[in-house]
């Protein structure tokens, strides 16, 4: 009984270690290689530690050749317009629908619900002609993806409503007593204390929206209208072989999610576990 | 003023106000495209013209009879057999991360990270990895002595580059479902594992009995985010082989984008989508029934 134990307990180890290192190994290449100069690079085993930590050099080639200051500054615009105008819709929505009831309430939840079947890759073939039909949005070519990004967003509601059932229906019995109207309720109480999903949503939707290839792919072809990911795109389509440069660029690309998530892991795994589990 | 007006018509206000938009723009962007996707798969636009003729049932009698375009689907095929081992794995590290264990959170905080990388960024890091003279892997298995592997081109090999392909799926994926299956083991109560071991239940019949039947449920939900992810595969190979080599990594989605974009066969590309679709309801439906027959 004793040894069938200890057994398992060294297979869960050895297991868990396997996986450590296969998740480990690949970005473990880049983070040394992006260090190297060419000449280290080629001299050079694969797995060999860099002579400095401080070569910058790379980064700073990476960072100009690849418009990156305009990729992320792109990506933050596109970033912030959508969490604020999404974060409002599906929080005043799941106002609506969670403390209310009406007339095909459960049919329009029904739609939301359904809507997570109908593969979104497929759809573009007719939102790439309803996008450009739009005046507006042909002139700013970034609204586009902004307002495919607002749409639909079925984890949002589902988060928002979860937690908007759970504050008590007495709250807004007592505000409206003292005469606050539904609007003030949804504005001052009901809209603050959604703070804990609002920035569980904000997160998981920025790192999707961060990490979004197809739609700017799509959408942005224009080099003044890149985003993070087809930055990269463009900077390995002219330096790719040059690995150190490459590795480089994808460091850039991949340190900021990963910063906000080591920093900001409790909500996202509330975020993942609600959205799926529940 | 606005808390002048009788609740009840607050109220209304307030439903019409607050639904309408995004009810607006689900049907616009969700909607209207599916109906739209099946009305364009009968005809021949070619996504310019403002006249479209209608064709009948050409289009699909081309998808399921061309072999360029159907037989694109046992690409995706090495998807699905990746995401069922992707699937076990992830249940397996979920089980041994809720048992007793130093570190618990560290190995999650790890095994989750590959999930929040930028998509892009993961496809050109497994570009290195796979790399045939410089790649890590080959430099790998020629320090381990396997010299005779560490000769492979595994993203130019017809053979099995969709399986390198998507074994970066897996890669990336494994921790993301290991986490659902991680709070789904959680709500189990702890009662039952303990009166079972009253009972003299060991830890595979406890893992059969109890926590399996607990996790059907996510089970099925993993399960079919794996499938619909395995048809609907599209920025890894795209992005890393281009469909290559010789078109042998090409997905269906692929095929869906090429045929609208850059040969303005829209009718066509409507088609496939529309296959595509009810594929994904297909797959839902016998989910469902199995499910039920199963609770029953």
């Amino acid at each position: 009984m004793k040894l069938k134990s200890n057994l398992w307990n060294g297979i869960k180890y050895i297991s868990l270690l396997l996986a450590v290192f296969t998740v480990v190994f690949p970005p473990y290449i880049i983070i040394v290689n992006a260090f190297k100069t060419k000449e280290e690079f080629q001299n050079k085993t694969t797995f060999s530690l860099p002579d400095s930590f401080l070569n910058f050099a790379n980064f700073a080639k990476a960072f100009e050749q690849a418009n990156m200051l305009r990729a992320f500054g792109n990506t933050l615009f596109i970033l912030a317009l959508t969490l604020v105008l999404s974060i409002l819709l599906g929080a005043a929505f799941c106002y609506a629908v969670g403390r209310f009831e009406f007339r095909f309430k459960n049919l329009i939840v029904g739609l939301f619900l359904f809507a997570t079947i109908i593969p979104s890759v497929t759809t573009q073939v007719v939102n790439y002609k309803t996008i450009k039909g739009i005046p507006l949005v042909d002139a700013y070519n970034m609204l586009g993806p902004i307002l495919l990004y607002v749409g639909a967003d079925i984890m949002m509601i589902y988060i928002f409503l979860q937690f908007i059932r759970n504050i008590p229906y007495e709250l807004d019995e007592s505000a409206m007593l003292e005469g606050a109207s539904l609007f003030k309720i949804f504005r001052s109480i009901i809209f603050p204390l959604l703070a804990p999903a609002t920035a569980t949503i904000v997160i998981l939707k920025t790192i999707s929206i961060y990490n979004d290839m197809f739609i700017p792919m799509l959408y942005l072809p224009k080099q003044e209208h890149i985003v993070v990911s087809t930055s990269l795109m463009r900077f390995f389509g002219v330096n790719s072989g040059d690995w150190q440069m490459v590795s480089s660029a994808i460091l850039i690309i991949m340190i900021p999610t990963a910063v906000m998530y080591l920093l900001l892991q409790k909500y996202i795994f509330a975020g993942v576990t609600t959205g799926a589990v529940k | 003023m606005f808390n002048r007006l009788p609740f009840h018509t607050q109220r209304k206000i307030i439903i019409v106000g607050f639904v309408a938009i995004p009810l607006l723009l689900l049907l616009t962007f969700a909607y209207y495209p599916a109906l739209e996707l099946i009305r364009l798969s009968f005809t021949d636009w070619d996504g310019m013209s403002p006249d479209k003729s209608w064709i009948g049932w050409d289009n699909y009698k081309e998808v399921f009879s061309n072999p360029e375009i159907f037989g694109v689907f046992k690409h995706n095929f090495a998807y699905f057999v990746v995401g069922i081992i992707q699937n076990i794995l992830a249940i397996y590290f979920a089980i041994i991360l809720n048992s007793k264990l130093r570190g618990k959170n560290f190995f999650r905080l790890l095994l989750f990270l590959p999930y929040i990388l930028n998509g892009v960024a993961v496809a050109y890091l497994f570009g290195y990895v796979f790399d045939t003279t410089n790649g890590s892997l080959n430099t790998f298995l020629g320090t381990l002595g396997f010299d005779s592997l560490s000769q492979t081109s595994w993203l130019g090999s017809e053979g099995f580059v969709n399986y390198t392909l998507a074994s970066i799926g897996l890669w990336r994926f494994m921790g993301f479902n290991m986490v659902i299956y991680l709070a789904a083991l959680q709500s189990i109560p702890s009662d039952l594992y303990e009166a079972a071991s009253i009972d003299g239940a060991n830890g595979w019949q406890q893992f059969v009995y109890i926590t399996l039947p607990n996790i059907y449920k996510i089970i099925e939900l993993n399960l079919f985010l794996t499938v619909t992810g395995a048809l609907e595969v599209f920025d890894l190979p795209f992005v890393l082989t281009n469909g290559g080599p010789a078109g042998a990594s090409e997905t269906f989605v692929m095929k869906i984008i090429s045929t609208a974009f850059q040969f303005n066969n829209y009718g066509l590309a409507s088609a496939m989508s529309v296959v595509l679709l009810l594929f994904v309801v297909v797959v839902l439906s016998i989910q469902r029934f199995l499910l039920n027959r199963g609770g029953n």
